[in-house]
């Protein structure tokens, strides 16, 4: 839990409300009238973007936390270049989009430059969603993780290659349905596992800080990241983001199928240092796969014209095995 | 201070006087013995103020470079052949960003078949990044290029390859003048970029560009490049005024005044050359030669005056454009637009062939009757491919080709198969 919430939000009936019931100071970044706006408005993301809406808390939160020294590089994808059409920037911090596969070996490079010039008081964010991570650039995160090179990676799952149409990446889900997954044949959808568990590969690189952070869950991914920027040497956070494009949702659904991965179990919320689970944030209220899966058209043929048990049942299965590994349920009240 | 040291060490030795703070370091034969001696002297304390890091790839160690550079660090990395094929998009890129990043290529073939010995296909295939590349004739040569290149690549700000044959020069000790601190300190100011990631003064670099201003963007680097066949015959006069010798500079010519065969050349070859122009001098031949130094940008205009007034012009490459002949050939062809002469293209050399002072005697006299065809592959073993080509028309299946060409050479030709 996070340790500077005095008031538990659903005291309140809903999972919405909290930043009036506490002091100021404790209020989240994005509540405060001095926060960045890293990323500004008058971009060019699609209504109810997950990423655009992680980023511009992340980003945030690690400028309050580092007193505004930031750098950020930025792999390319949907970030990138909704951000940046020419001749216009929403970045208001030091930004260097360089290409697909490398932000994390250039924010190494960022940060050597800013070692030997003496200004280690800035910090280094890399950024890409789940292509540039769990894929083309996953050999430089490997070794950036490895050298332990005093860089934040910040990876925005949205469970494809959403900038260049939703095809299949390494972090899709089973089952999911992309343009290089179609709900055809069979075997409808993505047909391997549960992706490449990136943050599970990251502590195993034995790296000082590892976390998995929701849009659904902002103060949360607040606290980690504002945790994250300030402790020295390589660490990751991973930031479930809904892409109404690709996942077939409502825009105004993002925060609720959000919601619906991390409390199906889906999606589990934890930290890690040096390897080692640390915390763990609880499910709150406990919901079956299906409440997340249907709010969503990319799995809509695991329900129409039948329902596909055997599927839903390995989804589910999934949900279960996180909940156990990670200890997701520790009050009655989540049980029930 | 005159030293006998290997050409790699002297390299290293002279970055090391260039104050690099980032250097990035991923191991491919033949520059290998560069960043080894780098580590040392970092790891020694001797190179202060300087970050190595181990990378595990060529595209990190120029995307570290990238990063590095982009923070306002003096930048470098070295790398060969399918290393320099390996970065490629980052090679496009640190120029597309217009970063001052010095790179070393220890010039090697590119597979397959695997080949760790020298020629320049792996520059050459970087040609149109939009790097500046500049090409060494000696060790002595290839120590004062990267000096003069971390200047050229800041005052311009765009990045540089310094080429060396590998092996030939990267592995052969040689005498080498190396300056000191002061010398070097007094020719090569600190870094000041043009662009930097700056909290206190945010940018935005690498933002996406459109239809309606790339076409700009590529011509301004063009521009620089033609900003730079000015700067590189400046540099290397100032360079000449501190240091008392001539290196660097758009090409050099070697006893052309009144030739009527002038042969061209990139690298260590023209040692080679010289000494067959030497020897046919002595016997009356009015022949000369000329080295590029600049590949990139094309020195057009000074190769014009250099042998425009010949009857014949002998490219000698160590590189094949597949399907065509020679790349090198293509400028110097370009440059002559308008004078009638003959032009012959020599494709030499390949995957480290020696290129024997007899061949090259050989050829130039046949150069000289004019009887070369338009494109020659010097010391070609003609009988090994004609036995090649009869196989593949023999057989369909008729497996690899250069496992089929060793056999020939080894095993079959031998009798032992």
């Amino acid at each position: 839990m996070d340790p500077r919430q005095p008031v538990k939000f659903y005291q309140t009936g809903t999972f919405t409300v909290g930043n009036r019931l506490l002091d100021t100071d404790e209020r989240s970044v994005q509540a405060n009238m001095e926060r960045t706006n890293s990323l500004n408005s008058g971009h060019r993301a699609c209504q109810g973007c997950g990423e655009a809406l992680g980023a511009r808390y992340a980003l945030d939160a690690a400028m309050r936390a580092t007193d505004n020294q930031l750098v950020a590089v930025n792999a390319t994808g949907c970030l990138e270049v909704f951000s940046t059409p020419y001749p216009e920037t929403s970045w208001q911090i030091p930004w260097l989009h360089s290409l697909f596969g490398n932000a994390a070996a250039v924010a190494s490079g960022v940060a050597a430059a800013l070692k030997v010039r003496g200004r280690e008081h800035v910090r280094v964010i890399a950024q890409g969603g789940d292509g540039g991570t769990t894929d083309i650039g996953f050999g430089c995160l490997s070794g950036m993780f490895e050298r332990n090179d005093d860089v934040l990676y910040i990876c925005y799952d949205n469970e494809a290659y959403m900038n260049t149409g939703v095809q299949r990446s390494s972090a899709t889900p089973l089952a999911a349905r992309t343009a290089t997954t179609p709900a055809v044949g069979p075997h409808p959808g993505a047909e391997s596992g549960r992706g490449k568990n990136v943050p599970v590969i990251a502590m195993a690189h034995n790296i000082p800080y590892v976390a998995t952070a929701s849009v659904a869950n902002l103060r949360d991914l607040e606290e980690k990241v504002a945790r994250a920027i300030l402790i020295r040497g390589a660490r990751y956070v991973h930031i479930h983001v809904p892409c109404p494009l690709g996942w077939g949702s409502a825009p105004a659904d993002t925060i609720r199928v959000a919601r619906a991965a991390v409390e199906s179990g889906l999606f589990p919320l934890y930290e890690a240092e040096h390897g080692e689970v640390t915390g763990r944030t609880p499910i709150r209220r406990r919901v079956p796969v299906d409440d997340y899966l249907k709010l969503q058209r990319r799995f809509a043929h695991l329900f129409s014209p039948k329902r596909d048990d055997a599927r839903l049942g390995q989804i589910q299965a999934i949900a279960d095995r996180n909940i156990v590994n990670y200890g997701l349920l520790d009050t009655e009240d989540a049980r029930g | 201070m005159l030293r006998q040291i290997e050409g790699s060490r002297a390299v290293a030795e002279a970055i090391a006087l260039a104050r690099p703070e980032v250097i990035c370091a991923y191991p491919i034969t033949p520059q290998t013995h560069i960043v080894e001696g780098l580590s040392e002297l970092v790891k020694a304390g001797e190179l202060r103020g300087c970050e190595f890091i181990n990378v595990e790839s060529e595209f990190a160690a120029l995307s570290v470079a990238i990063g590095a550079s982009a923070a306002g660090a003096r930048s470098y990395t070295a790398t060969s052949s399918q290393g320099l094929l390996f970065m490629a998009e980052a090679v496009y890129n640190a120029a597309g960003l217009g970063l001052p990043i010095v790179m070393t290529i220890g010039n090697r073939a590119i597979g397959a078949p695997i080949n760790i010995w020298n020629d320049h296909s792996d520059s050459m295939s970087m040609r149109d990044s939009g790097w500046i590349q500049l090409h060494a004739e000696t060790n002595q040569e290839a120590l004062d290029l990267h000096i003069q290149a971390f200047r050229l690549a800041e005052t311009l700000s765009m990045p540089v390859m310094v080429c060396m044959d590998g092996f030939i020069l990267t592995h052969a000790v040689e005498r080498v003048d190396m300056p000191t601190q002061v010398e070097v300190d007094s020719y090569l100011i600190p870094f000041e970029p043009r662009q930097v990631l700056d909290p206190a003064e945010p940018v935005s670099m690498g933002a996406m560009v459109g239809p309606e201003a790339f076409m700009e963007v590529r011509y301004l680097a063009h521009h620089k490049q033609m900003q730079a066949l000015e700067l590189i015959p400046q540099l290397a006069e100032e360079f000449e005024l501190r240091f008392g010798r001539k290196s660097g500079g758009l090409l050099r010519s070697y006893r052309c005044e009144d030739a009527e065969t002038i042969v061209v050349a990139l690298g260590s070859v023209n040692g080679t050359v010289q000494e067959v122009v030497d020897a046919m001098r002595a016997q009356g031949v009015r022949i000369g030669s000329v080295a590029i130094t600049a590949f990139r940008p094309f020195p057009l205009d000074a190769v014009r005056a250099a042998i425009g007034h010949a009857k014949r012009v002998v490219v000698l490459e160590k590189s094949l454009a597949v399907g065509l002949g020679g790349i090198l050939s293509d400028g110097v062809r370009k440059s002559l637009s308008g004078i009638q002469l003959k032009g012959y293209t020599v494709i030499a050399g390949l995957g480290g062939r020696n290129i024997t002072r007899a061949s090259l005697h050989k050829l130039f006299e046949a150069a000289g009757r004019d009887e070369l065809e338009a494109v020659t592959f010097l010391d070609l073993n003609t009988s090994v491919v004609e036995r090649e080509l009869v196989r593949e028309r023999l057989q369909r299946r008729s497996g690899p080709t250069a496992e089929s060409v060793l056999r020939q050479l080894g095993t079959v030709a031998s009798g032992i198969g």
